[in-house]
């Protein structure tokens, strides 16, 4: 973790309401998707936590939607604009234990992270199977990018205005064994691995579906790297700060 | 060269900066950043007999000038304390530590005391009064002269190390409990815990912190600090470590001239974890800048 300093390289709404920010700056120590950094903004004592979605040598871009002041500010930042972060935060996806076809589950602006996920699974010759899920079509953004990535992609919409009709279950429950036929997985093997980022009650909707798999927790967090206890989830491990102990934690070890 | 040594109860500090319990853990997560032993000594995470999970989440809410927790006193409890994390503190601190010790009965924090006695590497005891006497409806110890002075003697009779009492500013008059603490053998004050508050959240229309109230604290409290040390300053004769606040170094001096030997630190680590570092950076050119040879010369002195 540092302190360092990012510019804002741009910053637009891509759906009502939710805004994709690039930052040049340090990136030199994220370990992977599912990482955060949190950030130090005019006039708020508290730092926000945003997820790193996709990063490369100098730059990252983060997905957020606009809830109260501080993402309200976030969004009038212009390009060349500079603000300060501690980064990166968090554990990370634990990538080497994501089996062969995995289900990389995603709902809203919390969703990203499962983006450089794919993009990773992919390269290390995997073959995830990623769904993503928005109120209604004119909320999707990000579908052409995970198209381009060249992974197999389904959309679930709850008014069916695209893809599927539902949540992102409700696409689970649809295409699940079609993707298990594709990737020729034996039927003592069909087990559902998902890695889910989203709204707390869909993960659980997912963890109810799903054997195994790693979940993006969510806490109102004060420091973000483990000081203050502000952020506990109790786990059957026993007391876990979602800041530095996640914040993914394994399926095995959440109590919904 | 000026002098930012303090001293305490006969102990002396390199300079008087010393992290808050509650925001710095057991210093794990700091020492990664820098050098422990760059501070003046370390009061660790408030510790009860028993370990706890503290409370329901959301236990953080953000105020424009600081912060609300409703942490609850998690902490992995006296015997993990002082087997773990008091000997893996020590390696990373060389300094006295600071044992902050909570109870929600006399007898706890008798406990607590008897076995932080034997904790080679504490140098102070910190008693935090503020928790709910659950012999007493729940009512706060600290909001009480006689209660508190109870557990100052109660505890000063099962340890030898100097007992500071963490005072809560949740009264309406902090000196006379400072007076009773002192009249009970406490050997200096520890002042302010945090500010009892609540925010709301308009469109959900509930409170942000499942406990609806937690303790407020950071820059929006420090001259409700500043004027809780002066008050205790002019009350008792014992030494004070002031807190409540403090972010720079111009703040650490305020609070000394309000009559504090030593200060801590508290909310500002959590936004700035090199904050401690930084202030003690900063706190001798500062000093320098304004004549001030020694901290000692200065304590009170408003
Ligand atoms: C590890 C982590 C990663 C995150 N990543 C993203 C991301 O990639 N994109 C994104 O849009 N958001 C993300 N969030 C949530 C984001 O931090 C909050 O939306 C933000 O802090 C709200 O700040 P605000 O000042 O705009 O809202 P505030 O005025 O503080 O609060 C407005 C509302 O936002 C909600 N809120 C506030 N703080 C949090 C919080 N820490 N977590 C969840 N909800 C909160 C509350 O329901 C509140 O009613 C993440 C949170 C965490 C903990
Ligand atoms: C997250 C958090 C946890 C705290 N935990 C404790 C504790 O365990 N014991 C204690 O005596 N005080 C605790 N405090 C109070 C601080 O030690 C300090 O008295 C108070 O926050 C005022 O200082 P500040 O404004 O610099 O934060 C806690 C404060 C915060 C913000
Ligand atoms: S937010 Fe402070 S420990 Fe997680």
């Amino acid at each position: 973790m540092n302190d360092n300093k990012y510019k804002v390289v741009r910053n637009e709404m891509i759906a009502p309401g939710t805004y994709l920010m690039t930052i040049s700056g340090d990136t030199s120590e994220i370990k992977g998707p599912g990482q955060f950094i949190n950030i130090k903004l005019d006039g708020l004592y508290l730092r926000r936590p945003m997820s790193i979605c996709s990063y490369g040598d100098d730059e990252m871009t983060m997905i957020y939607k606009i809830v109260g002041k501080g993402t309200k500010a976030m969004s009038r930042m212009q390009p060349g604009e500079e603000f300060d972060a501690l980064s990166p935060l968090g554990n990370g996806f634990m990538i080497d234990e994501i089996p062969e076809c995995a289900f990389l589950i995603g709902g809203g602006a919390g969703a990203m992270p499962i983006y450089t996920l794919a993009q990773i699974l992919r390269d290390a010759g995997k073959k995830p199977h990623v769904i993503i899920g928005f109120n209604k079509e004119k909320e999707i953004f990000f579908a052409d990018e995970f198209k381009e990535l060249g992974v197999d992609l389904t959309i679930a919409t709850m008014d069916g205005s695209s893809g599927v009709k539902g949540t992102v279950v409700d696409a689970l429950l649809e295409v699940r064994e079609t993707a298990m036929d594709k990737n020729g997985l034996k039927t003592e093997n069909r087990q559902i691995y998902a890695c889910v980022c989203g709204p707390e009650p869909m993960m659980k909707a997912v963890a109810e579906h799903s054997d195994a798999g790693q979940y993006d927790l969510g806490a109102r967090m004060a420091c973000g790297f483990g000081a203050c206890m502000g952020c506990t989830v109790i786990t059957k491990n026993g007391p876990k700060r979602v800041c530095k102990d996640g914040p993914i934690f394994r399926q095995e070890e959440i109590i919904w | 060269m000026v002098d930012t040594s303090v001293e305490l109860c006969g102990i002396r500090l390199d300079n008087p900066v010393i992290p808050a319990s509650g925001t710095f853990g057991f210093g794990r997560e700091f020492a990664e950043l820098y050098d422990l032993n760059l501070l003046g000594s370390i009061a660790f995470k408030g510790t009860t007999a028993d370990p706890r999970n503290g409370n329901e989440t959301p236990r953080i809410a953000d105020c424009s000038a600081g912060m609300l927790n409703s942490v609850g006193l998690q902490n992995p409890g006296l015997e993990a304390v002082a087997a773990e994390e008091i000997p893996a503190l020590a390696e990373k601190c060389g300094k006295p530590l600071i044992a902050n010790i909570s109870g929600f009965s006399v007898e706890e924090f008798v406990r607590c005391a008897e076995v932080m006695d034997r904790c080679e590497p504490v140098g102070f005891l910190e008693v935090n009064v503020s928790c709910p006497n659950v012999h007493a409806g729940g009512r706060n110890f600290g909001t009480s002269a006689e209660e508190t002075a109870l557990i100052t003697r109660a505890v000063k009779k099962v340890t030898k190390k100097p007992v500071f009492i963490k005072l809560t500013p949740n009264v309406t008059d902090i000196a006379s409990i400072a007076k009773a603490c002192e009249q009970a053998g406490a050997d200096g004050i520890s002042l302010i815990n945090t500010l009892l508050g609540m925010r709301i959240d308009i469109k959900r229309r509930k409170a942000v912190l499942a406990n609806r109230m937690g303790g407020y604290s950071g820059p929006g409290i420090f001259p409700v600090a500043v004027r809780c040390v002066a008050q205790v300053h002019d009350a008792v004769r014992i030494p004070i470590m002031g807190m409540g606040g403090i972010s720079s170094a111009e703040d650490v001096i305020e609070m000394i001239m309000a009559g504090a030997t030593a200060v801590q630190i508290g909310a500002a680590n959590l936004v700035d974890p090199w904050a401690c570092k930084k202030i003690i950076e900063e706190l001798p050119i500062l000093m320098e800048r304004l004549g001030i040879n020694s901290l000692s010369e200065i304590c009170g002195i408003a």
